[in-house]
Protein backbone atom coordinates (compact mmCIF):
# COMPACT_ATOMS: atom_id res chain seq x y z
CA UNK A 1 0.00 0.00 0.00
CA UNK A 2 1.38 3.92 -0.79
CA UNK A 3 2.07 6.33 2.12
CA UNK A 4 -0.82 8.15 0.58
CA UNK A 5 -3.55 5.65 0.86
CA UNK A 6 -2.35 4.53 4.41
CA UNK A 7 -3.16 8.11 5.43
CA UNK A 8 -6.18 8.13 3.36
CA UNK A 9 -7.40 4.87 5.20
CA UNK A 10 -6.54 6.15 8.56
CA UNK A 11 -7.87 9.62 8.28
CA UNK A 12 -11.62 7.69 7.10
CA UNK A 13 -11.24 5.25 10.00
CA UNK A 14 -10.64 7.79 12.53
CA UNK A 15 -12.83 10.98 11.75
CA UNK A 16 -16.32 11.86 11.07
CA UNK A 17 -15.42 12.92 7.53
CA UNK A 18 -17.26 15.52 5.67
CA UNK A 19 -14.85 16.05 2.93
CA UNK A 20 -11.21 14.54 2.26
CA UNK A 21 -8.35 15.57 0.52
CA UNK A 22 -5.27 14.05 -0.05
CA UNK A 23 -2.13 15.59 -1.83
CA UNK A 24 0.95 14.22 -2.67
CA UNK A 25 2.95 17.14 -3.31
CA UNK A 26 6.30 15.77 -2.91
CA UNK A 27 6.83 17.05 -7.03
CA UNK A 28 7.07 20.23 -5.83
CA UNK A 29 10.08 19.78 -3.79
CA UNK A 30 13.91 18.26 -4.30
CA UNK A 31 13.09 14.55 -3.74
CA UNK A 32 12.95 11.16 -6.30
CA UNK A 33 10.45 11.00 -8.75
CA UNK A 34 7.35 8.94 -7.14
CA UNK A 35 8.71 9.98 -3.81
CA UNK A 36 5.77 10.49 -0.99
CA UNK A 37 7.46 12.87 1.34
CA UNK A 38 5.39 15.91 1.01
CA UNK A 39 1.53 15.82 1.77
CA UNK A 40 -1.09 18.26 1.86
CA UNK A 41 -4.09 17.51 3.98
CA UNK A 42 -7.42 19.21 3.81
CA UNK A 43 -9.94 17.76 6.78
CA UNK A 44 -13.30 18.80 7.09
CA UNK A 45 -15.05 17.32 10.40
CA UNK A 46 -17.28 18.03 13.18
CA UNK A 47 -14.85 16.25 15.14
CA UNK A 48 -13.36 19.16 15.32
CA UNK A 49 -16.15 21.33 16.93
CA UNK A 50 -14.77 23.63 19.58
CA UNK A 51 -11.35 22.63 19.20
CA UNK A 52 -8.64 24.65 18.16
CA UNK A 53 -6.63 24.63 15.31
CA UNK A 54 -3.17 23.22 17.43
CA UNK A 55 -5.59 20.65 19.03
CA UNK A 56 -7.10 19.38 15.71
CA UNK A 57 -3.75 19.00 14.55
CA UNK A 58 -2.16 17.20 17.35
CA UNK A 59 -5.15 14.87 16.48
CA UNK A 60 -3.95 14.06 13.33
CA UNK A 61 0.14 14.63 13.92
CA UNK A 62 -0.76 11.78 16.77
CA UNK A 63 -3.10 9.34 14.01
CA UNK A 64 -0.10 9.64 11.59
CA UNK A 65 2.79 9.61 14.04
CA UNK A 66 4.17 6.63 12.26
CA UNK A 67 4.29 8.31 8.90
CA UNK A 68 5.41 11.62 10.23
CA UNK A 69 8.46 9.40 12.08
CA UNK A 70 9.04 7.67 9.01
CA UNK A 71 8.58 8.52 5.35
CA UNK A 72 6.86 11.79 5.64
CA UNK A 73 9.07 15.27 5.58
CA UNK A 74 6.40 17.34 5.47
CA UNK A 75 2.10 17.13 6.21
CA UNK A 76 0.61 20.42 5.75
CA UNK A 77 -3.04 20.08 7.42
CA UNK A 78 -5.66 22.46 6.73
CA UNK A 79 -8.20 21.31 9.63
CA UNK A 80 -12.10 22.72 9.33
CA UNK A 81 -15.44 22.32 11.09
CA UNK A 82 -18.03 21.62 7.91
CA UNK A 83 -19.44 25.25 9.02
CA UNK A 84 -15.78 27.02 8.21
CA UNK A 85 -15.71 24.83 5.31
CA UNK A 86 -18.39 26.11 4.11
CA UNK A 87 -17.89 29.79 5.14
CA UNK A 88 -14.13 29.11 3.08
CA UNK A 89 -16.39 28.07 0.21
CA UNK A 90 -14.63 24.99 0.43
CA UNK A 91 -11.20 26.42 -0.67
CA UNK A 92 -7.72 25.14 1.33
CA UNK A 93 -4.98 27.31 0.83
CA UNK A 94 -2.01 26.73 -1.49
CA UNK A 95 1.47 25.14 0.01
CA UNK A 96 4.25 27.38 -0.71
CA UNK A 97 6.73 26.49 -2.96
CA UNK A 98 9.86 24.52 -2.22
CA UNK A 99 12.67 26.83 -0.66
CA UNK A 100 15.59 23.44 -1.08
CA UNK A 101 16.72 23.65 2.64
CA UNK A 102 14.54 20.60 3.76
CA UNK A 103 17.11 17.45 3.44
CA UNK A 104 15.99 15.36 5.80
CA UNK B 1 24.38 22.62 28.55
CA UNK B 2 21.88 20.07 28.12
CA UNK B 3 20.27 20.78 24.74
CA UNK B 4 16.73 20.35 26.86
CA UNK B 5 17.87 23.34 29.21
CA UNK B 6 18.45 25.46 26.13
CA UNK B 7 15.58 25.05 24.35
CA UNK B 8 13.54 25.74 27.84
CA UNK B 9 15.83 28.93 28.49
CA UNK B 10 15.71 29.87 24.69
CA UNK B 11 11.67 29.92 24.83
CA UNK B 12 11.35 31.53 28.67
CA UNK B 13 13.28 34.62 27.28
CA UNK B 14 12.06 35.19 24.68
CA UNK B 15 8.43 36.19 24.08
CA UNK B 16 8.05 35.35 20.45
CA UNK B 17 9.99 33.38 19.15
CA UNK B 18 10.41 30.93 16.26
CA UNK B 19 12.04 27.44 15.31
CA UNK B 20 12.73 28.18 11.36
CA UNK B 21 15.08 26.28 8.69
CA UNK B 22 17.41 29.29 7.40
CA UNK B 23 16.36 32.97 8.68
CA UNK B 24 13.84 35.29 8.31
CA UNK B 25 16.17 37.38 5.73
CA UNK B 26 17.00 33.97 3.87
CA UNK B 27 14.43 31.47 4.53
CA UNK B 28 15.47 27.96 4.01
CA UNK B 29 11.82 26.54 3.17
CA UNK B 30 8.84 27.44 1.49
CA UNK B 31 6.61 26.93 4.99
CA UNK B 32 9.59 28.84 7.25
CA UNK B 33 9.26 31.92 4.17
CA UNK B 34 4.93 32.12 4.78
CA UNK B 35 5.47 31.67 8.55
CA UNK B 36 7.82 34.79 8.50
CA UNK B 37 5.90 36.37 6.32
CA UNK B 38 2.77 36.75 8.17
CA UNK B 39 4.78 37.42 11.30
CA UNK B 40 6.73 40.58 9.47
CA UNK B 41 3.01 42.02 8.32
CA UNK B 42 2.06 41.83 11.55
CA UNK B 43 4.64 44.60 11.98
CA UNK B 44 5.99 43.08 15.56
CA UNK B 45 9.45 41.65 15.76
CA UNK B 46 10.17 38.08 17.12
CA UNK B 47 13.38 36.00 17.92
CA UNK B 48 14.56 33.02 15.73
CA UNK B 49 16.31 30.21 16.03
CA UNK B 50 17.63 28.69 12.70
CA UNK B 51 17.57 24.66 12.98
CA UNK B 52 19.55 23.88 10.48
CA UNK B 53 22.19 25.82 12.18
CA UNK B 54 21.53 24.01 15.28
CA UNK B 55 21.09 19.93 14.26
CA UNK B 56 20.59 19.48 18.69
CA UNK B 57 17.62 21.81 18.55
CA UNK B 58 15.97 20.25 15.77
CA UNK B 59 16.55 16.65 16.76
CA UNK B 60 15.22 17.18 20.43
CA UNK B 61 12.42 20.40 20.18
CA UNK B 62 9.93 18.00 18.41
CA UNK B 63 10.06 15.57 21.23
CA UNK B 64 9.93 18.33 23.48
CA UNK B 65 6.90 19.89 21.78
CA UNK B 66 4.94 16.90 20.92
CA UNK B 67 5.01 18.47 17.70
CA UNK B 68 6.91 16.87 14.49
CA UNK B 69 7.23 19.64 11.78
CA UNK B 70 9.05 22.88 11.60
CA UNK B 71 8.16 25.79 11.78
CA UNK B 72 7.17 26.14 14.84
CA UNK B 73 6.07 29.55 16.76
CA UNK B 74 6.33 29.75 20.59
CA UNK B 75 4.53 32.85 21.90
CA UNK B 76 5.21 33.35 25.92
CA UNK B 77 6.56 30.02 26.46
CA UNK B 78 3.38 28.36 25.01
CA UNK B 79 3.63 26.66 21.29
CA UNK B 80 0.77 28.60 18.90
CA UNK B 81 1.76 26.28 15.55
CA UNK B 82 3.36 25.58 12.45
CA UNK B 83 2.63 27.10 9.44
CA UNK B 84 -0.73 26.39 8.37
CA UNK B 85 -1.93 27.02 11.99
CA UNK B 86 0.32 30.67 11.80
CA UNK B 87 -1.56 31.98 8.41
CA UNK B 88 -5.24 30.69 9.28
CA UNK B 89 -4.67 33.18 12.86
CA UNK B 90 -2.90 35.61 10.41
CA UNK B 91 -6.01 35.81 7.89
CA UNK B 92 -8.59 35.38 10.53
CA UNK B 93 -6.95 38.73 12.31
CA UNK B 94 -6.01 36.59 15.62
CA UNK B 95 -2.24 36.88 15.09
CA UNK B 96 -1.30 40.64 15.59
CA UNK B 97 -3.23 40.93 19.03
CA UNK B 98 -1.47 37.64 20.27
CA UNK B 99 2.10 39.52 19.13
CA UNK B 100 0.61 42.48 20.40
CA UNK B 101 0.34 41.33 23.52
CA UNK B 102 3.61 39.61 23.95
CA UNK B 103 5.43 42.47 24.25
CA UNK B 104 8.03 41.63 21.92
CA UNK B 105 12.19 42.64 22.85
CA UNK B 106 13.80 42.35 20.15
CA UNK B 107 14.18 40.83 16.75
CA UNK B 108 17.55 38.84 17.15
CA UNK B 109 19.11 35.48 16.25
CA UNK B 110 19.51 33.46 19.56
CA UNK B 111 22.78 32.42 20.15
Amino acid sequence: MTVEQGIINKLNENFQLSYLEVLNESHMHNVPANAETHFKVTIVSSDFDGKRLIQRQRLVNQLLSAELAGPVHALAQHTYTPEEWNKKNSISPESPNCLGGGSK
Amino acid sequence: METIDKIKEQIAEHPVLLYMKGSPKLPSCGFSAQTVQALMNCGEQFAYVDILLNPDIRSELPKFADWPTFPQLWIKGELIGGCDIILEMFQQGELQPLLKEAAVKSEDEVK
